[in-house]
């Protein structure tokens, strides 16, 4: 009968479609789930226009940065450890670089906006080097930031009273002159490697 | 010749693990303490992160549980890990347990004596006073030596001819 063949063919047809379709929603969600949850090189998503207090007081734009590379990095002041050594290691990295990284600032954008005025950034940042430069703002600006670079932070209390510490992302972004993220610096990467990656930002080769 | 060539690899090899115990050993009932250390602190930061080993010759486990900082207001034992890009820290509620016959080495990325409400910055050179608190031990002096603001696990700067 010829219309029950048909009838058994398209079904056939609907069944492979269905396979088709399974297969395709399970090689997504793998890709999805096998995507590495820190951005990588050259991926255009990271960054994006932010708006934050600095550490003098002013507001900063991330438009008025155009045409000049920068460097940004998520921490705060009460940071017993990776925070220091990463401010002390990028100054270390620009000295090296030498004139080249004369204008380049970094900055270091405080997740404990609650504890990090303006002053204190200053009096930190100034630690390390005059080119890194402490920004802050309230809760939901900090936010925003983290979110468009892709950044984690969280508050974790402990024993005293009120008192807590933050879990974050450790990495220096490295952005180019249209605020486009070229490569990160990883806080355990040797330091050669940062110096030449920090020269091919400034080069303009990322 | 006094030193064949054996012997001064021999020395090579042994000498900069030495300091550890020989020049800052502590000793507290059934365990030793080599050489604490902390960080020079930036200007504005109020906290620190304390560091040694601890061996524990004896046969019963013991645990570091707290201490005290002449300079800080408190004094919290932590556990810090690096996944993914992401720094995550934790305060160890129960201590820092120091098995029978083994040590635990305290040091940048790791567990630590985390200083908090620092009253002054810690200015490299210093030598500042504390004590640690341990579960059997009971209550030790320690001297932490200030090293470098960039100063690595071993106490040297880090980052530069690796």
């Amino acid at each position: 009968m010829p219309s029950l063949r048909r009838l058994r063919l398209v079904l056939w047809g609907a069944v492979a479609f269905a396979l088709l379709f399974a297969v395709g929603l399970t090689a997504a969600s793998l890709v999805e789930r096998l995507a590495p949850r820190l951005p990588s090189v050259g991926e255009a998503s990271v960054g994006g226009p932010f708006e934050l207090t600095t550490e003098d007081g002013t507001r900063l734009s991330s438009a008025s940065l155009a045409g000049r590379p920068f460097a940004l990095y998520f921490g705060f002041t009460h940071c017993p450890d990776v925070c220091p050594t990463s401010m002390f290691e990028i100054a270390k990295v620009l000295e090296e670089v030498g004139p080249a990284a004369a204008d380049l600032k970094v900055y270091f954008v405080t997740v404990d906006p609650a504890r990090d005025t303006p002053d204190l950034l200053r009096d930190y940042t100034d630690s390390f080097d005059p080119r890194i430069v402490g920004l802050t703002g309230t809760e939901a600006e900090i936010a925003a930031v983290a979110r468009a670079y892709r950044a984690f932070y969280r508050k974790v209390p402990t024993s005293g009273g009120d008192d807590y510490t933050m879990d974050h992302s450790t990495m220096i972004y490295l952005m180019d002159a249209r605020g486009r993220f070229v490569t990160g610096l990883g806080h355990q990467e040797a330091h050669g490697s940062k110096v030449e990656k920090v020269r091919r930002l400034l080069a303009g080769a990322g | 010749m006094t030193f064949d060539r054996r012997s001064l690899l021999l020395a090579a090899l042994v000498l900069p693990a030495a300091p550890a115990f020989a020049q800052d050993g502590i000793r507290a009932g059934d365990l030793a303490i080599g050489a604490p250390w902390t960080r020079a602190t930036p200007a504005g930061s109020r906290v620190a992160g304390g560091y040694m080993t601890i061996r524990n010759t004896g046969s019963e486990p013991d645990a570091l549980v707290g201490g005290s900082l002449s300079v800080a207001g408190r004094v919290e034992i932590h556990e810090m890990a690096m996944a993914d890009g992401v720094m995550r820290m934790r305060e160890l509620p129960q201590g820092l347990v120091i098995p029978p016959g083994g040590s635990v080495e305290l040091r940048p990325g790791g567990f630590h004596v985390m200083f908090l409400d620092l009253a002054q910055p810690l200015r490299q050179g210093d030598r500042v006073t504390g004590t640690l608190r341990f579960r059997r031990a009971g209550e030790v002096r320690v001297d932490y030596t200030v090293q470098a603001m960039g100063a690595g696990p071993d106490g040297r700067p880090q980052g530069h001819g690796h």
